[in-house]
C-alpha cells in the first residue's frame, strides 16, 4: 500500500523534457499484449493499495498496481465481484495492467465488458500533468468520457494512477451445460439462446462441444437448465478459468503459429481459415491459431464484418485500421502525449 | 440576417429547397431544446434528407468556416442543441430510418433521427427492446441519445447509452465519414465510442448508429414502499443492492413530488409519505417472485410504512406513470420549474436532501426531488415564475448551490443531461485547468476547427477565470476550514 502518484509523476515529467521513451510495467503479466515495446522501463506497480471499497455503493477504487488477486479477494469476502471476469495471465496481473489491455473474459457478452465498468480514472499524461476524470458516481456525464478511453489503450494515452469500477454481486448459482455440436449449430444455438431471456453467463465452442454457463438463483438456473436440456458439466467452473487464462490446450502455440482474436458478429458463419479455432461470447469472440499470412485473417475478420488482433506471436500488422480511424487515432495519441513517450512500439 | 447572402446561396445549391428554412417564422421553433430558459434564432436551419446532405453540408460549412450545431429531436435538457446566430443549426430528425433490425447478430442499424421507443416498438415482434429509455423516450432520437449518453429509469441494470452502442458512423467537422465499431462487441484502437457517447455533438455527427438489442424479460413487478424519513428509504436501497439484487429501475421520489404527481395520475401513491421507492424486478418468473419476496421483507425491516406489489400489469404500469409523470405533474404546481440533474454516492443522500431544504428556504423557492436511486441520480425540480423579476436569477442560484453540493459530496454536476450551455461553469468547479485543457486537446484530435457545437459543454479556461473559477479536489472545497452555509 503506497502512494507514488508524486515519483510516477516526476519520472514522466522527466522524460517530457529528454523525449526519451518510458516503458510502463505493472505486473508484467500480459506483456505479450500489443507486441514489443522500447524505452526505459517505468514501474507503476509501486504504485498501489485499495483506496475505497462501499459494497452498498456497488463501488471500489484502487491504485493501478494493485494486484487483482488482492482486489478479487476482497470483493469475494463481501460476495461481490468485478463484472466481466477479466483475464489475470499470470498471478503478478494488477488492476492497471488489466485495465490497460482492456481484456474481458467469458461473462462479457452477458454482464458488459471491463470499460463498462469503469467510473472513473486518474491518470498522468504524456506531459506530466495528474488528471482525474469521471468518478465514483454510476452516472456521470460531465466532459468527455477519458476513463472509458483508457481502458485498452495500453498505457499509450497515460500512466494509470487510480481506477474506480462499478462492481456486482456474485451470482448465487451456477451450472454448466455441454452440447455435442459442430461449430455452425453451436453458433445457431447460441442465437437461439440469446432471443430468450435465460440466466446464460458464458458460452464457448471447443473441440466440438458447446458449452454454456448458467449463473443466477437456484429457482432460474433450474428452470433453463429444464428448458434448454445438455449434459451436466462436473467442475465446470476448471473449464471456464481454463478458457479465461488461455492455459486450456487449445491456446498451445508452436513455433510460427499465431494466437488471433477475431472479433465479429456473433451470428457470422464459421470463417473457413486455415488454422483451429474456437469461441466464446456467443460467437463474437472468436480464436483461431494459425501460421497464416495476416493479410487473409484481417481480411477474412472484415469480410465477416468484423475486425482481427494477431493476440500472442510475433508478426506484423496487429491490427487493422481503416486510414480515416487511424489517422484519428494518432491524433488523439498526440493530444495526450505531445512527444510520444508512454509506450512507444518498437521497429 | 445574421448569415452572409453568398453562404445562403451556396448552402441553397446543396440543398433542396424544403431542407434550408431561414424565415423568422421558420426559424422560431428551433430557438431553444428542452431547457427552455436559454433562446437564441439560429442563423439558419437545415435539414437534410440524407447522408451525403449532411456532408455536403458540413465541408461548406468547414470552408467557409460557419459553426455548425446538430440537432436531435430538441428533447435535452442543457442546451446541448442551442443555436448559434451565426450558425447552421443541422436538424438530423429526417434521416429517421431504421435500417435494419438483426435478431440473429442481437442488435439493430438506425439512422440518427429513431426515435427511441420507435426502435424498441420495432424490436418487439422479434422478442427484443432497446434498454436506455430516458423519460422522453417517446421524442427523443438515438442520435440525441448518443450524443448526451442517456439513461433512464434501467440504467442501473441495463447501462446508459455508451453500454448499447456497439458501432457508430459519424460525419467530421471536414466532413469526413469515420466507421466505428459495427455488429461486434468491440474494435481495435482506442475506445472511440465511449469518447463519442456523451460528447454532446463537438466531435462529430453521428450519421448511423448500431445497438445492442436485449431479450424481453420474461416477468416484470414492481414494488411499492413508503417511508416516513428520507433517510430510511436511503438505507432501504443500499440494503437491497447490499443483499446481491440489482433491481431493473429503483427510484425514489419525495412528499413534494408524490403529492404532485397523485394529484396528476392518481396512481394510488400514498401522498402522506416522506418518500416512496419503486423497485422493479425483471428476469425468470420463479426468479422475480422469490425476489419480491426478499423486497418486502427487508422493506418491513428497516420500517416502511407501507408495501404494496402491482397487482396486474395495468396497476405496475400505473406505478411508473406516475413517476414518468412527475416531472410534468410538478410542473403543474407552478408556472415554471428547474430541473437539476446530480449524481451523489447513494449513501449520503440524506445529508444532501437536508441541505436541499435548507436552501430552498433560503432561497425562498420550492424544491420537489426525484431520485435514480439505484445509481445516486438526483433529480430536484426547483419551482419558480418566470414572471416574476428576479426569480428565474434565484432559481439558477440556488440551482449553482444545489450542483456545488453534489461536488461537495462526491458527486457530479450531471448523470444524465449533460452539461450544454447550461452548466457550463459548474464546469470549471468539477475539473480543474489541466482536465479542461486535455478535454479542449481531445477535441482538437476530432474538430481543429472547433465550429463543431462550439461554447458547449467544455469551458474555455478564460471563461472559468472569468467565473472566478472554484474547483473542488477530491471532495474538499479550497479553504476547507471555513463554514459554508
Amino acid at each position: 500500500m503506497a502512494d507514488c502518484a508524486m515519483q510516477l509523476m516526476e519520472a514522466v515529467h522527466a522524460v517530457y523534457a529528454s523525449g526519451s521513451p518510458l516503458n510502463i510495467v505493472g505486473g508484467g503479466s500480459k506483456a505479450f499484449c500489443g507486441g514489443e515495446r522500447v524505452g526505459e522501463p517505468l514501474d507503476a506497480g509501486v504504485h498501489c493499495g485499495i483506496v475505497s471499497y462501499e459494497p452498498s455503493e456497488l463501488v471500489l477504487t484502487a491504485r493501478a498496481g494493485t494486484p487483482l488477486k488482492e482486489i478479487e479477494g476482497l470483493l469475494a469476502s463481501h460476495g461481490q465481484t468485478l463484472g466481466c471476469e477479466p483475464p489475470y495471465f499470470g498471478g503478478s496481473a494488477t488492476l492497471g495492467g488489466t485495465v490497460a489491455c482492456g481484456f474481458s473474459g467469458p461473462r462479457r457478452p452477458y454482464a458488459g465488458a471491463l470499460r463498462d465498468f469503469v467510473l472513473g480514472a486518474r491518470i498522468i499524461n504524456g506531459k506530466g500533468e495528474i488528471l482525474s476524470f469521471g468518478g465514483q458516481v454510476m452516472k456521470n456525464v460531465a466532459g468527455f468520457d477519458v476513463s472509458r478511453l483508457m481502458v485498452g489503450a495500453q498505457g499509450t494515452l497515460g500512466v494509470l494512477l487510480e481506477v474506480s469500477l462499478k462492481v456486482l454481486p456474485r451470482t448465487a448459482h451456477e451450472l454448466t451445460l455441454r452440447y455435442l455440436y459442430s461449430e455452425p449449430e453451436a453458433i445457431a444455438r447460441c442465437a437461439e439462446w440469446a432471443g430468450r431471456p435465460l440466466p446464460v453467463s458464458a458460452t464457448a465452442w471447443l473441440d466440438g462441444a458447446l458449452y454454456v454457463r448458467l449463473s443466477g438463483s437456484q429457482v432460474a438456473v433450474k428452470a433453463a437448465t429444464q428448458s434448454m436440456g445438455g449434459e451436466i458439466v462436473l467442475q465446470g467452473e476448471d473449464f471456464w478459468l481454463g478458457l479465461r487464462e488461455q492455459t486450456h490446450a487449445f491456446f498451445r502455440l508452436e513455433p510460427a503459429q499465431c494466437l488471433w482474436r477475431l472479433s465479429i458478429p456473433p451470428g457470422a458463419p464459421a470463417l473457413k481459415l486455415e488454422g483451429r479455432t474456437c469461441f466464446e461470447w456467443g460467437g463474437a469472440q472468436r480464436w483461431l491459431v494459425s501460421d497464416g499470412a495476416p493479410d487473409g485473417i484481417h481480411d477474412a475478420a472484415l469480410g465477416a464484418g468484423g475486425y482481427a488482433t494477431l493476440f500472442r506471436g510475433a508478426g506484423q500488422e496487429r491490427i487493422r485500421l481503416s486510414p480515416g480511424v487511424a489517422a484519428l487515432q494518432q491524433r488523439i495519441k498526440q493530444a495526450f502525449d505531445p512527444a510520444g513517450i508512454l509506450n512507444v512500439r518498437g521497429p | 440576417m445574421a448569415m452572409s447572402v453568398e453562404f445562403l446561396a451556396a448552402l441553397r445549391r446543396i440543398m433542396p429547397p424544403d431542407a434550408v428554412l431561414d424565415t423568422a417564422e421558420s426559424l422560431r421553433p428551433y430557438e431553444c431544446d428542452g431547457l427552455t430558459a436559454y433562446r437564441q434564432l439560429p442563423g439558419v436551419v437545415c435539414l437534410p434528407h440524407t447522408v451525403e446532405q449532411v456532408q455536403a453540408v458540413l465541408l461548406l460549412c468547414h470552408r467557409l468556416k460557419v459553426p455548425v450545431v446538430p440537432r436531435g429531436a430538441g428533447t435535452g435538457l442543457s442546451g446541448g442543441a442551442l443555436p448559434h446566430e451565426q450558425g447552421v443549426l443541422l436538424g438530423l430528425a429526417r434521416l429517421d430510418r431504421i435500417i435494419e433490425i438483426d435478431p440473429l447478430n442481437r442488435c439493430a442499424v438506425v439512422q440518427p433521427g429513431v426515435r427511441n421507443l420507435a426502435l424498441s416498438e420495432a424490436a418487439k415482434p422479434y422478442g427484443f427492446y432497446y434498454a436506455p429509455d430516458p423519460s422522453s423516450q417517446i421524442a427523443c432520437t438515438i442520435g440525441g441519445n448518443v450524443a448526451e449518453n442517456s439513461g433512464g429509469v434501467h440504467c442501473l441494470k441495463y447501462g446508459l447509452t455508451v453500454h448499447n452502442v456497439i458501432g457508430l458512423k459519424i460525419l467530421t467537422m471536414q466532413g469526413e465519414l469515420l466507421e466505428i465499431g459495427g455488429k461486434t462487441l468491440d474494435a481495435p484502437g482506442y475506445d472511440l465510442l465511449a469518447v463519442l457517447c456523451g460528447s454532446e455533438g463537438l466531435l462529430g455527427v453521428v450519421v448511423e448508429a448500431t445497438v445492442r438489442l436485449l431479450p424481453l424479460p420474461e416477468r416484470a413487478q414492481v414494488v411499492l414502499a413508503a417511508f416516513d424519513d428520507v433517510a430510511l428509504a436511503g438505507e432501504a436501497v443500499g440494503r437491497i443492492l447490499s443483499a446481491g439484487i440489482i433491481p431493473a429501475g429503483m427510484e425514489m421520489m419525495d412528499n413534494l413530488a408524490i403529492r404532485a404527481a397523485e394529484d396528476f395520475v392518481h396512481a394510488g401513491y400514498p401522498v402522506d409519505a416522506a418518500a416512496i421507492l419503486l423497485v422493479e424486478l425483471d428476469g425468470e418468473n420463479r426468479e422475480v417472485s422469490e425476489q419480491i419476496f426478499q423486497v418486502r421483507t427487508m422493506m418491513l425491516e428497516i420500517g416502511a410504512t407501507e408495501v404494496q406489489t402491482a397487482r396486474d400489469e395495468a396497476e405496475r404500469l400505473l406505478f411508473w406513470k406516475g413517476r414518468k409523470a412527475a416531472f410534468p405533474a410538478v410542473g403543474r404546481m407552478a408556472p415554471d420549474y428547474y430541473c437539476m440533474d446530480g449524481t451523489i454516492p447513494r449513501r449520503r443522500l440524506p445529508e444532501v436532501l437536508t441541505r436541499i431544504a435548507e436552501l430552498s428556504k433560503e432561497y425562498d423557492l420550492p424544491v420537489a426531488n426525484v431520485f435514480h436511486a439505484g445509481d445516486g441520480n438526483l433529480h430536484p425540480l426547483i419551482l419558480y415564475d418566470a414572471n416574476q423579476p428576479g426569480e428565474l436569477a434565484r432559481t439558477e442560484a440556488l440551482g449553482s448551490r444545489i450542483l456545488q453540493l453534489c461536488i461537495e459530496v462526491g458527486g457530479t454536476i450531471t448523470g444524465e443531461h449533460g452539461v450544454g450551455v447550461e452548466k457550463i461553469d459548474q464546469m470549471c468547479v468539477q475539473f480543474g485547468s489541466v482536465e479542461l485543457a486535455q478535454f479542449h486537446a481531445l477535441r482538437a484530435a476530432f474538430d481543429s476547427s472547433g465550429l463543431l457545437n462550439p461554447g458547449k459543454a467544455v469551458p474555455t479556461l478564460h471563461r472559468c477565470a472569468e467565473f472566478g473559477r472554484m474547483h473542488v479536489h477530491g471532495g474538499q472545497l479550497p479553504h476547507p476550514q471555513l463554514e459554508r452555509f
